[in-house]
């Protein structure tokens, strides 16, 4: 059990941060803290997926001697590209997308939250809450 | 990747969520959240994702930083929690 919990420490890790940033979108009422929250949320994600292409002893996914006497596509033998020397790149090509649409959606729900300032004048949720019921 | 230095960052990367959700100063919570994003780029690094890194560190910690500063100049600063 205890060798189950140090060998997945990654996992951990990202569920304690997605919690951090899930008990800000929940339990906070002020709309700047919320927006804060799901950054953090998505980042911790991101930083799951980024965690899973981590090899032990590798390094980053640039191939060595590529414009030399070089490997081309699959070869056997002697000229071969070890796998296990690299770290996998997959994940991070589509977490560079990831971070992109989270910028994005930052954007947008910022814009959302500057256009109910100026229609409430404030950005504590339960206070916008009281003006909708009154009309 | 070296597992003390690891350890570390997320130590850092903790502190760093927590005092920007639980700070009361809305522009004082945006810039520590952009030293979080700064933590995240170092994170990336060591375990040898470089392009997400310097994504990160430019698109999430500098243009989000400049979109937050912008909008909490654009409305209020404090927050009651």
């Amino acid at each position: 059990m205890f060798e189950f919990i140090v060998s997945y420490y990654n996992y951990w890790m990202y569920i304690g941060l997605m919690m951090i940033g899930f008990y800000a979108m929940m339990a906070k009422r002020n709309l700047v803290k919320k927006i804060i929250g799901m950054n953090i949320f998505q980042s911790a994600i991101i930083f799951f997926y980024i965690s899973t292409s981590v090899k032990k002893g590798a390094t980053v996914p640039i191939l060595e001697n590529a414009h030399g006497h070089a490997t081309h596509g699959i070869e056997h033998g002697a000229n071969a590209i070890n796998v296990m020397q690299y770290a996998n790149p997959l994940p991070h090509v589509l977490m560079l997308t990831a971070i992109v649409v989270m910028v994005a959606t930052l954007g947008v729900a910022l814009a959302v939250v500057i256009l109910i300032y100026r229609r409430y004048g404030t950005l504590e949720e339960d206070e916008i809450m009281k003006l909708v019921r009154r009309g | 990747m070296i597992l003390p230095f690891d350890l570390i960052l997320v130590l850092f990367v903790y502190i760093c969520a927590i005092a920007a959700i639980t700070i009361k100063d809305l522009l004082s919570a945006v810039v520590i959240l952009g030293a979080y994003s700064f933590f995240m780029c170092l994170l990336w690094t060591q375990m040898a994702a470089i392009d997400v890194a310097f994504t990160e560190a430019s698109v999430s910690a500098g243009i989000g930083t400049v979109l937050m500063i912008g909008a909490v100049s654009k409305t209020k600063r404090r927050s009651n929690d």
